[in-house]
């Protein structure tokens, strides 16, 4: 019926395809997508930083809506990667099927579970850089350091995408994902100076916010939103890019023994 | 050169072994058929040869390439028709089409040149823009088989490919099926239906319990293990058929009794119609053998769940 097709080597960009079909679908709903993920957390933002912020002199030497400001395009960033590797990558690989049929392809698991996570990073990037130039334009960031966010998303949407395909791996359910949210995500938030500085929380927890993903992001974003060069950049940087790296090795792993079994 | 060729193949779930020792051949430009009952080890032996799971035991050789090792790359010159269709749901049947070449590495330009063929082959011209939930069934089988085809593939896999289909639609699928083995494709396929297998298959096998029970075209299998003739024989007003199946057994070679059913598999069936013309609350069809009746026989026929 027609000729010959380039010779396939299995390759780095393997990735690719899946992430443009996944493009091609939000493409076609883009518009309520984006105004779902921007409605609720400035909703949350703008209510507690002026409702609260009122009652609040300052908070870590900026007015408390900028303070949360931060926080928010952070748990947007992690809650984006999260939903998009959890309930989304769950209806493509179980409910509609279509990682079993990309597998009948050249296309290996790797190439499936890379898509779905460069696919969530990017929805994350979506949402958090949508809350970003909001914020901007409501003059609640300080100069173009602030640009260097953008990549900090990426980076924690990242690290969440990757968490989040383990657990998608080990669901049997919708269901399932309540318990993600309940004794990891929600928890999480609330450790991670999203709402208010961690020194308020007793040292022990504050330690182990300190560990978690979401203050990594947290402790590079904030900064950034504010003008200054964050602490410790690099190892924050590496903290995410590990957590994503074992992440998605157990993820694959997790997923390769449920689906060629 | 074989397009497969499949060498004591052997799977295993726990203890259960699914795939035992299974050793068969297919010749390029040919229609193979895999039968069996449920269970019998048929989607995993798809599944094996398309290095989708890791075979416990033995050699796969698709197209050239050994698998698991080169699935990949041998996949690529393959395509699928999966049992249950699972096509995007978010997308157009054309769309559905460009999304499938760019998973083979094919560029944009070079898939849209083709779609307009493929859904004409399918029987879907005029439907490139039509949104999956708007298909019906026949439609829905049709695309997933054009999308089968958007790499121009040398083998194609089709694991039940006409199960739920109404007989329309399932005849102009056949009709497709003839249509790409005269161009040269090899087809593989599983399938319940006797019929399709007889109509389509150059040659097959039936397995059960992961085993190899009988390899053959369809009418040799048929010459081989079944007599040329079956009476199936009906009972109208109860009671009648067992005193008739005892009295008329030596009338043929073989009676099977089912239910309500009798069959009775015959060299000359004569006598037996003779019989049955003076019968009283009798039915009875008087038919040529075919494969089912093979199949029967091998597998028996108490239900596989």
């Amino acid at each position: 019926m027609h000729a010959t097709l380039p010779a396939h080597r299995p390759s780095l960009t393997g990735f690719l395809p899946v992430w443009r079909r996944n493009f091609l679908v939000w493409r076609k709903l883009a518009l309520p997508s984006i105004l779902g993920n921007l409605a609720d957390p400035l909703i949350y933002m703008l209510g507690l930083g002026y409702g609260l912020g009122a009652m609040l002199p300052s908070v870590d030497g900026q007015p408390y809506v900028a303070f949360l400001a931060a926080g928010t395009v952070c748990a947007s960033t992690m809650n984006a990667a999260t939903f998009e590797a959890l309930y989304s990558a769950f209806s493509r690989m179980h409910v509609q099927k279509t990682w079993d049929a990309i597998l009948n392809t050249p296309l290996g698991l790797a190439d499936v579970v890379a898509g779905e996570l460069f696919w969530a990073a990017t929805k994350s990037l979506f949402s958090g850089a949508a809350i970003l130039v909001v914020i901007t334009a409501m003059g609640l960031t300080n100069g173009p350091l602030m640009l260097w966010a953008l990549p900090a998303i990426v980076l924690t949407g990242l690290a969440f995408a990757a968490l989040g395909l383990i657990w998608n791996a080990l669901a049997p359910s919708y269901d399932f994902f309540m318990y993600y949210f309940t004794l990891f995500i929600t928890p999480m938030t609330l450790i991670s100076g999203v709402f208010f500085p961690t020194d308020q929380l007793p040292a022990w927890l504050a330690a182990i916010g300190g560990w978690l993903p979401l203050a990594q992001g947290v402790a590079l974003v904030r900064p950034l939103l504010a003008g200054q060069m964050p602490a410790d950049a690099l190892m924050h940087i590496m903290a995410l890019l590990a957590t994503t790296g074992v992440a998605f090795a157990i993820a694959l792993h997790l997923t390769r023994r449920r689906l060629l079994k | 050169m074989a397009a497969l060729d499949v060498r004591n193949l052997r799977k295993a779930y726990g203890d259960q072994e699914v795939v035992a020792g299974l050793s068969f051949a297919v010749n390029s430009g040919t229609c193979f058929g895999l039968l069996g009952p449920n269970g019998a080890g048929k989607t995993t032996t798809l599944r094996l040869c398309l290095g989708l799971t890791a075979p416990a035991g033995g050699d796969i050789t698709l197209n050239g390439h050994a698998i698991p090792a080169a699935a990949q790359l041998a996949r690529a010159r393959v395509g699928v028709v999966p049992q249950f269709d699972n096509l995007d749901p978010d997308f157009t049947c054309a769309e559905n089409l460009l999304v499938f070449g760019r998973y083979f590495g094919m560029a944009d330009s070079d898939i849209r040149r083709h779609i307009p063929q493929l859904l004409d082959f399918a029987g879907l011209a005029g439907k490139a823009d039509a949104r999956i939930a708007t298909l019906s069934g026949g439609m829905k089988r049709r695309l997933t088989l054009a999308r089968a085809l958007i790499n121009d593939p040398d083998i194609v896999f089709l694991d039940e490919p006409t199960t739920g289909l109404d007989p329309q639609a399932r005849h102009l699928i056949w009709d497709r099926l003839k249509q790409l083995k005269s161009a040269g494709k090899t087809l593989i396929l599983t399938t319940h239906f006797m019929d399709e297998a007889e109509r389509l298959c150059d040659t097959l096998i039936v397995i059960d319990h992961g085993r190899k029970i009988a390899e053959g075209s369809p009418r040799a299998l048929i010459a081989e293990y079944i007599e040329p003739q079956v009476v199936e024989v009906f009972d109208e007003a109860r009671g009648q058929l067992t005193p008739f199946v005892e009295r008329h057994r030596l009338l043929c070679e073989r009676v099977e009794t089912s239910g309500e059913t009798a069959f009775f598999y015959c060299r000359d069936p004569r006598p037996l119609l003779a019989a049955l013309a003076e019968a009283e609350g009798l039915r009875y069809v008087h038919r040529a053998s075919n494969l089912e009746d093979v199949f029967i026989k091998l597998t028996g026929r108490e239900l596989r769940d």
